[in-house]
């Protein structure tokens, strides 16, 4: 589908240019723009992936979906069709009455089912393991809706207006959690909605690469039980719920 | 009397054509009597000299071409920021382009689509040819965007060349600064 990118062979091109155009250039006369550099890109060594700790997750807290809707241009929704990419889910045992809240949203799996039925291959998945859509060649045709077990994925139906300049968004297209792709790529460690949790002093939300042995998020699933939703579908989610 | 013959088809003696009257907008206020002036003239020659008539209709033809060209070039905007030719209003930031006008003119399509790619595929950000830097220097002072009004930098060509542009439909066509959402 998509090409793989060598990030390591751009990165040495773009310094390679970069100082090639610095010797070339005398002082004071720039002829051409040679600041502008590039991110490295989605690497195929890392993977990203959030722990979720129910127990920490406050019930009618709902910092992280207003943090995703700023971040991410989103009008708060009116009606349930409106696009939402993290929602608050209140659970119950209806036997013991244990109750916890949690956010779900997309859970970026390693074998992710929307990317399976996509008829265009606008869905796809990372070399970071982040599933996007590319509203390039999204249809909007709504089978990956139906193919989520996790319904994270919501359609636009009607047309925006002053979209952020990071996160394009538009009629017609299916969306969902983006991990905060754009803050990602610029080097970002965190998401909004992490960001807006731990702020919230929950720290219900932890972000990092789960294969990075020395990451956060990977000490702490070798140290604690979490589970994946819907584990048996087999699907390999990037996030993981502690306390369920 | 047969009606007089102009250089682009019948038209009522001592008139001018519709259709040659929107040939040009702003050359017909000019054409108008010369052309009658033209009309009159051969009314009273009437059907004498086949030659003096050949005469006639290639001035006319020669004239009618002068005026359209010189009226075409005049700049002419109307009053909702439509116009005859594109306005491109020059940057407010940003003393240079990432390419000459000629490769962007031609090419800028070409060199988006390549980069849009490698940006939401690859994640890689921030390189030469992006949309949001092209909207960072070239949206309009008065909107504050590319693409909001008629005279504004990607509509103001794309209307001339009759190109239907999609970018804004989901990108934003304000600069960072100017594009922050209401909470």
């Amino acid at each position: 589908m998509s090409k793989p990118h060598n990030a390591a062979r751009r990165g040495f091109l773009g310094t390679a240019a970069a100082a090639v155009g610095g010797v070339m250039l005398a002082p004071g006369i720039q002829l051409i723009e040679v600041a502008q550099a590039a991110t490295p890109g989605a690497s195929a060594k890392v993977r990203w992936g959030m722990l979720i700790d129910t127990t920490r997750c406050a019930s009618g807290c709902t910092d992280c979906v207003t943090a995703c809707n700023t971040e991410n241009g989103l009008a708060p929704p009116a009606r349930s069709t409106d696009p939402q990419w993290i929602r608050k889910v209140e659970i119950k045992e209806i036997k013991t009455g244990r109750a916890a809240s949690l956010p779900v949203m997309c859970q970026h799996c390693a074998e992710p089912p929307c990317v399976d039925v996509c008829p265009t291959g606008a869905s796809f998945k990372r070399a970071d393991g982040i599933v996007l859509v590319d509203r390039h060649s999204c249809i909007g045709c709504r089978y990956c809706m139906m193919a989520c077990p996790y319904k994270a994925r919501s359609f636009v139906h009607e047309p925006l207006a002053d979209q952020r300049p990071d996160v394009p968004r538009g009629k017609g297209c299916v969306e969902s959690c983006t991990l905060c792709v754009h803050r990602i790529d610029q080097g970002d460690k965190t998401t909004a909605c992490a960001e807006a949790c731990a702020k919230a002093g929950h720290g219900a939300i932890v972000f990092g690469d789960l294969n990075d042995p020395q990451s956060e998020i990977s000490r702490r699933v070798r140290a604690v039980a979490s589970v994946a939703l819907r584990a048996d579908l087999r699907l390999d989610p990037g996030v993981r719920y502690q306390g369920l | 009397m047969t009606p007089p013959r102009s250089a682009f088809g019948a038209s009522p003696p001592g008139g001018v054509s519709p259709h040659r009257a929107s040939a040009c907008a702003l050359a017909s206020g000019w054409r108008t009597p010369c052309d009658m002036q033209v009309a009159r003239r051969r009314q009273r020659t009437g059907r004498a000299g086949s030659a003096a008539s050949a005469w006639l209709r290639w001035q006319l033809l020669g004239r009618s071409l002068v005026l359209a060209l010189t009226g075409c070039l005049l700049p002419a905007v109307a009053d909702d920021g439509r116009a005859l030719w594109p306005t491109i209003e020059k940057p407010a930031k940003g003393a240079q382009c990432v390419e000459d006008t000629a490769t962007m003119r031609r090419q800028h399509m070409d060199l988006l689509k390549h980069q849009r790619d490698d940006t939401v595929r690859g994640g890689i950000r921030g390189a030469k040819h992006s949309l949001k830097d092209c909207v960072g220097c070239h949206a309009g002072a008065k909107t504050g965007s590319v693409a909001a009004a008629p005279g504004d930098f990607c509509v103001s060509c794309h209307t001339y060349a009759a190109v239907t542009i999609d970018c804004f439909e989901c990108h934003t066509g304000k600069p960072a600064a100017v594009a922050q959402r209401k909470p």
